[in-house]
């Protein structure tokens, strides 16, 4: 088989496994899935810029968040109907991210890290201060009957559970395509040695722009899915926590694979959802994982099965 | 014809002129060899053609083309390539994905035959950084040619080549010669000797002569200010 | 209160607020300075500084002075070992490489945190100031009887504030003659200047590189005991000192001590200013968003000076 069918093969087993699991899993499996599928899908957006660019950003969740009141204040203020909020929350985290493209792309490195925390930190501290409308830390609900498109409830378990997963299989196969054309493998070589790459005629900067643009897309689409899918928008997720919590995940699953995110995010929130079990100190874990990450599996669990026994792994 | 022309190109680095008011032209199809001693500014000069380093003034003509203000890869879709003095190449991918990045296409028979000008085809599937120095070097050639340039700038390519991969590189670049233009930084004079139609000598900025390999041997100002005290 | 007052106690409190933000950012910047590593768990060491300041207060129990001062010299040697730990055991094998040390800083950072919240639990606890005497302060304005001295109501300070701005002033004044007069000062500079050229002289840069973060951990913490009296120890307590050290040490210009302790001033200044007078969030947000364009168009600092 070639390389590309054998990677269409895995992603489309994958898919089909994650849907028989919707109907196979208990209710409380099958919520935590639903959940993770959409985190998962912000983990693929993040993967963009850091596994496959190199650029590692500490304030995703400004796009996170972007998507997530893109779609919430509509819908909580004007009554705007699910689709058109959806859109408008992808539109807004597109928007941000090219602008914080243009911004923070000047610099590289350390100084690229710093930057984009501190944007995101901005966006959080928006949302306090015009917490007339946001509601700020407390957040607000959207109300089950708002979370209906034609006729599909969406606050039902298994019809939420599928439409996580539809978000995820698309971004998924999104970025896989993505990554087998030539715009994929200048962001590869982009990441490997930028100055080579330019010297190569490639534009590095039209491509770590799209880049950008991409990741944060994603990122606000699953925002945006996740304020509609468990009807909650708060603060909480624009916080330096949720800018942390893609990283780990791209780091635990493998950083430029295209199942590590998804890998990252379901081992992570399992282990956090044991911890808090017995101790409310459950970040204690995440903190753990990095360092050890960092320290020890810096290429995270697939990354380690494409160097020793998979070396055709997406 | 003209392939490259520089007009009056200059670069200061703080207080330190390291390439004055350049004057510089580049017929097509020849080997143009660019000596000097150390400091003497080649590199900043091909790195201001190729559009590395910025110019503090003067003007860059490719192609009958105003480039000056150019960003780098513009030039180099315009038919430059270069290769650096410290080898530059994609360590953790393949050599492959280092061709195919530098031909832009995934074409596998054309990155097989790239490398077989470098006699590295039978490596194509492994990871350039496996390569031993010497190889690495040959790698990046083998980009730099693979890339199909009109003008194909070395910097100090040699470097760090054994006797008989110098006689490689050495047959490679005349093989190429006609249809691209080569210019070619290099210490080692055997190799200028052999290889060049032209050479421009460039010493504290500025060029000290320009002639044949037999011009330059003569030339008594060359003579003093670099070939006789020449060590290495 | 009317303006003039209020603006002198803003003043006084932003100055308290700035006294201690200069020792914290001073911290940060040396870490940068010498090892180039940015270290996002500093607020971290500023937060154990402060909880062990209660331990040992509450430890040492009756005069507050006696438990005071133990906490001023227990609690930066503390900080200095957790950090010289964690310099050794992850720093140094990722050889001080500038993003993963910032990924396992953010490590860091959650553990120190997390095992806080775990020891010393999720309240917010006093420690008694050794001495705190309220001193009124006088006021001068146009009366009946022409230029009048008086004591407007809430106009006033206490012994101890004036107390950390002179400690504080002190200990920056003692670090900076340290720096330029001391071997190890000169060794700590030669090591930032240029690594290779330290390690070919001889210097055990590694070491130095353990001291000094155990020095900049050292110093967030005595900063932590001179301000906890007045605030209080939380488990949470470090994300303000580090988003304001980050603001101090970007304006300061990465690296630059003066330049530190020039922007902590103004930076703790205008923060205890603003604060006062407008919503402390928006200024937040004003002064992150002032970084972050600094740090894009302007990366050496406003007061750094540009590399060559």
């Amino acid at each position: 088989m070639s390389l590309s069918a054998r990677s269409i093969a895995l992603h489309m087993s994958l898919i089909a496994i994650l849907f028989i699991l919707c109907f196979t899993l208990s209710d409380y499996h099958q919520g935590n899935l639903a959940r993770i599928l959409v985190l998962a899908t912000y983990a693929i957006g993040y993967n963009v810029l850091f596994g496959y660019t190199g650029l590692l950003s500490l304030g995703h969740a400004m796009f996170f968040a972007a998507g997530l009141y893109g779609l919430g204040l509509p819908m909580h203020l004007a009554g705007l109907a699910p689709l058109p909020a959806f859109v408008i929350g992808v539109l807004c985290a597109a928007l941000l991210s090219a602008l914080v493209a243009l911004l923070a792309l000047r610099t590289i490195g350390v100084a690229f890290m710093i930057v984009t925390l501190m944007f995101a930190q901005c966006v959080f501290l928006s949302i306090l201060y015009f917490g007339t409308w946001t509601r700020g830390d407390e957040g607000f609900v959207i109300p089950q009957a708002a979370r209906q498109i034609m006729g599909l409830d969406l606050t039902d378990p298994t019809t939420r559970y599928l439409a996580a997963l539809l978000l995820f299989s698309t971004a998924l196969l999104i970025t896989a395509r993505i990554m087998q054309q030539r715009f994929g493998h200048v962001l590869i070589a982009v990441r490997e040695n930028e100055e080579r790459t330019q010297m190569l005629g490639y534009d590095v900067f039209r491509h770590k722009f799209l880049a950008v643009v991409i990741s944060g897309s994603i990122s606000g689409a699953a925002g945006a899915a996740y304020g509609l899918l468990f009807g909650y928008v708060g603060a909480t997720f624009a916080s330096v926590q949720y800018s942390i919590f893609p990283l780990l995940w791209v780091l635990l699953g493998g950083a430029g694979t295209t199942i590590g995110p998804l890998v990252g995010a379901v081992f992570m929130f399992y282990l956090i959802d044991y911890s808090s079990g017995f101790t409310n100190a459950y970040m204690l874990i995440a903190g753990v994982a990095l360092v050890l990450l960092v320290l020890f599996a810096r290429s995270g669990i697939m990354g380690e099965i494409r160097k020793r026994w998979v070396p055709w792994l997406p | 014809m003209t392939v490259l022309e520089t007009k009056n190109l200059t670069r200061h680095f703080g207080g330190l002129t390291a390439v004055d008011a350049v004057d510089f032209t580049l017929q097509k199809g020849g080997i143009h060899a660019l000596i000097g001693p150390n400091g003497a500014g080649k590199s900043t000069f091909v790195g201001m053609v190729s559009g590395r380093i910025p110019a503090s003034a003067g003007e860059v003509w490719f192609n009958g083309r105003d480039i000056s203000g150019w960003p780098a890869h513009k030039r180099m879709r315009l038919g430059m390539a270069y290769t650096f003095q410290i080898t530059a190449i994609y360590a953790r991918l393949s050599l492959f994905e280092n061709i195919a990045l530098a031909q832009g296409t995934r074409d596998r028979a054309a990155a097989t035959k790239a490398l077989a000008r470098v006699a590295l085809a039978d490596r194509i599937d492994q990871v350039a950084g496996d390569l031993s120095y010497g190889h690495q070097r040959l790698l990046e050639i083998a980009m730099g040619v693979a890339q199909a340039p009109r003008l194909l700038i070395l910097d100090e390519p040699t470097q760090g080549l054994s006797e008989s991969e110098i006689a490689g590189f050495n047959t490679l670049i005349r093989s190429l010669a006609g249809d691209t233009t080569i210019l070619l930084i290099e210490h080692n004079m055997d190799v200028v000797m052999s290889l060049a139609d032209e050479i421009t000598v460039l010493q504290r900025g500025a060029v000290l002569a320009t002639g044949t390999p037999d011009e330059i041997s003569a030339n008594r100002h060359v003579q003093d200010a670099y070939l006789g005290r020449e060590t290495c | 209160m009317e303006f003039g007052p209020h603006l002198l106690l803003a003043t006084l409190e932003g100055a308290v607020g700035a006294a201690v933000l200069a020792l914290t950012a001073l911290g940060l910047s040396l870490v940068f300075g010498v090892m180039r590593v940015v270290n996002v768990a500093h607020g971290e060491f500023y937060m154990l500084g402060a909880v062990v300041a209660w331990f040992v207060a509450s430890t040492l129990g009756s005069a507050p002075a006696t438990g005071f001062v133990a906490a001023l010299l227990i609690a930066p040697v503390c900080a200095a070992v957790v950090a010289m730990a964690a310099d050794r055991l992850v720093l140094k094998r990722l050889h001080y490489d500038p993003e993963a040390t910032i990924v396992a800083t953010i490590g860091i950072l959650y553990i120190m945190q997390q095992t806080a919240l775990m020891g010393f639990g999720p309240e917010a606890r006093p420690v008694a100031p050794p001495f705190n005497t309220r001193i009124a302060l006088p006021w001068v304005e146009w009366g009946e009887n022409g230029l009048a001295l008086f004591y407007p109501w809430g106009l006033s300070t206490t012994s101890y504030k004036l107390f950390v701005i002179a400690a504080a002033a002190a200990i920056l004044i003692g670090f900076a003659l340290f720096l330029s007069r001391s071997r190890f000062g000169l060794i700590m500079r030669a090591t930032q200047l240029d690594r290779e050229t330290a390690l070919a002289f001889g210097i055990p840069v590694e070491r130095v590189y353990s001291l000094v973060f155990g020095l900049g951990a050292a110093l967030a913490a005595f900063a932590a005991v001179l301000i906890v009296p007045i605030q209080q120890a939380h488990y949470l307590m470090g994300a303000d000192p580090l988003l304001l050290s980050f603001i101090v040490v970007i304006i300061g210009g990465l690296g630059s001590l003066r330049g530190t302790v020039v922007a902590a001033l103004l930076i703790g200044m205008s923060d205890g200013i603003i604060s006062v007078f407008f919503s402390p969030t928006l200024a937040k947000i004003l002064a992150t968003l002032l970084v972050a364009l600094v740090l894009v168009f302007r990366p050496q600092g406003l007061y750094g000076k540009k590399r060559a």
